[in-house]
């Protein structure tokens, strides 16, 4: 086993892998990369398999030490990251000489980056998955974010890496947009006309408190025109609740796995990688689409990243 | 039987419109039935008081196929036996340092702290769900006399076997996490282990009963 030593570890980094779906029954929501695109294609630009565990940067990276050197490839967010002076393109891997350092800053455009290594970053196994989960302190590197003077074992390297590039325009089409389509959440008919319209056309800012829990939305409010008390049902990933307060919250990757507020709409599955790279102040807006469009808009996504001759040069 | 559309990639299953033992069986029997017979597209299950919402894989099959498939489901689960469910007691510590809001939640319903005590351990309760934290079982029916809001801000950190009441319900706390409910005590016992089988103490359907102890049987119950 190689090693990474975690020299400042940025504002939050975690180890994140493609989560553990299917634990409900017990209370425990799927974790796992908050933007999985991102994962999946620095992980087969290494050809690691798409979901090996990896350093989740938010938005401000850290400083990390490969005292015997690895073959590394950055993903999602520019952190404007540098070795011995020199910049590190994104989505590309490289080759990291024992001794090396690579080190980050704040984004430059996005909130998550990902710090993919042939041959994977370790961590501790929970219910089949290394993720991380905060709340719970369980998974991942001992539950936790990483701190200064953490050391993880990283891959070691078995072959020689190819030098592999996406092909021109992948990127642009599966870039994190602003824009989140959505379906009819399951107490859509509970909100007032207004609500329905200010969802439709309204902007909502990404507020401060938002985590891999849940993104709260500052913004217009939306009233619901029943008064009745809901009972506490399973949530989806990306479901948009209301509080009381008419306050909107995006529940996310740890979201809790229940909840008794009304939902209004819910983010499509192609669209949940960008709300992974949302940052604090960003302006955000909704679009309504079909179930059947969304499955399609799926569908066509797993495609394409599924497919090595589509992504890959 | 009732369906929803929650998400592209999910469907809500309602077999209730209440909380309550009768709905809540017919979300066992279903859930026993989808784990007996599992279906391949099948990804996630979480159930509720009334209700199950099931995520599919949406390459596979659309929410007409998903309904279809429960709909089938459903009219074989009632057949499903309950059986007499798991009894699962636990030790509490009362009041004091374990249950720092009792006296609150007390004064507040105008009853002496023993009461509320007597009238939460008088009850036999049953495992509904299991949501928020890994381990973390929603027990219900807590006594209408005694049930209190939620705090308006959450403690940063509730200790592990800490007992919590909010609303009409009451939990054991597995881990230390943030928490939200009022502390009445904390049982000695380890709710949630990652490295035992099963993890978790409380199962959905279990009836649980809250057992009430001295602080020398706490203290002597943690050291053994």
């Amino acid at each position: 086993m190689s090693l990474l030593v975690v020299e400042s570890a940025g504002m939050q980094t975690t180890v994140q892998d493609f989560g553990r779906e299917g634990f409900g029954v017990l209370g425990v929501s799927a974790s796992g990369a908050a933007d999985a695109v991102a994962l999946r294609l620095g992980n087969l630009l290494l050809e690691n398999k798409p979901g090996m565990p990896a350093l989740e940067m938010t938005l401000t990276g850290g400083t990390f030490l490969f005292p015997d050197g690895a073959v590394i490839c950055l993903a999602g967010a520019n952190f404007g990251a540098r070795m011995d002076g020199k910049d590190l393109e994104l989505w590309r891997p490289h080759a990291i000489l024992p001794g090396e350092k690579v080190a980050m800053g704040a984004t430059r455009d996005f909130a998550r980056c990902y710090l993919c290594v042939a041959g994977g970053v370790g961590g501790v196994e929970f219910l089949g998955s290394v993720s991380t989960h905060l709340l719970s302190g369980l998974g991942g590197w001992e539950g936790r974010a990483l701190r200064k003077g953490d050391v993880l074992q990283i891959g070691r390297l078995e072959k020689n890496i190819r030098r592999r590039k996406l092909r021109p325009g992948v990127l642009d089409t599966l870039k994190p947009e602003k824009k989140l389509r959505v379906t009819r959440g399951p107490q859509f008919d509970w909100f007032a006309e207004e609500a329905r319209r200010t969802l439709a056309g309204g902007e909502f800012l990404v507020s401060e408190e938002s985590n891999r829990m849940g993104l709260r939305l500052d913004g217009p409010r939306l009233a619901t025109r029943v008064k009745a008390e809901m009972i506490s049902e399973g949530t989806p990933a990306g479901a948009i609740q209301v509080t009381p307060s008419g306050q909107a919250i995006i529940l996310f990757v740890e979201q809790q796995t229940t909840g008794g507020y009304p939902k209004i709409a819910n983010v499509i599955g192609a669209d949940l990688h960008c709300v992974g790279q949302l940052r604090p102040r960003d302006t955000i807006r909704f679009e309504e689409v079909s179930l059947e469009a969304a499955r399609e808009l799926w569908i066509e996504q797993q495609k394409l990243l599924g497919s090595e001759e589509r992504l890959f040069a | 039987m009732r369906f929803q559309a929650a998400s592209d990639q999910a469907l809500l299953v309602y077999l209730g419109e209440e909380i309550g033992a009768a709905a809540h069986e017919r979300v066992v029997q279903l859930l026993r039935l989808l784990q007996q017979e599992p279906i391949a597209w099948l990804r996630n299950i979480q159930p509720a008081y009334c209700s199950l919402l099931i995520t599919f894989d949406a390459t596979v099959v659309d929410h007409p196929e998903v309904q279809a498939k429960l709909s089938e489901y459903e009219s074989r689960a009632e057949k499903i036996p309950v059986g007499k469910a798991r009894l699962v007691e636990l030790p509490v510590c009362y009041g004091g340092e374990f249950g720092p809001d009792l006296d609150d939640v007390a004064t507040q319903r105008g009853l002496q702290p023993e009461k509320l005590v007597e009238l939460h351990f008088a009850r036999t309760y049953r495992a509904y769900f299991l949501g928020f934290a890994p381990g973390f079982a929603y027990l219900g029916d807590l006594a209408e006399e005694i049930a209190p809001p939620r705090l308006e801000t959450p403690r940063r950190e509730v200790a592990a076997g800490s007992v919590g009441i909010a609303g009409r319900q009451t939990a054991v706390y597995p881990l230390a996490t943030p928490g939200g409910w009022r502390l009445i005590g904390r049982t000695p016992l380890e709710i949630f282990r990652k490295d035992r089988d099963p993890m978790g103490l409380i199962a959905i359907g279990d009836h649980v009963r809250f057992r009430p102890i001295t602080r020398a049987e706490f203290l002597a119950a943690r050291r053994a």
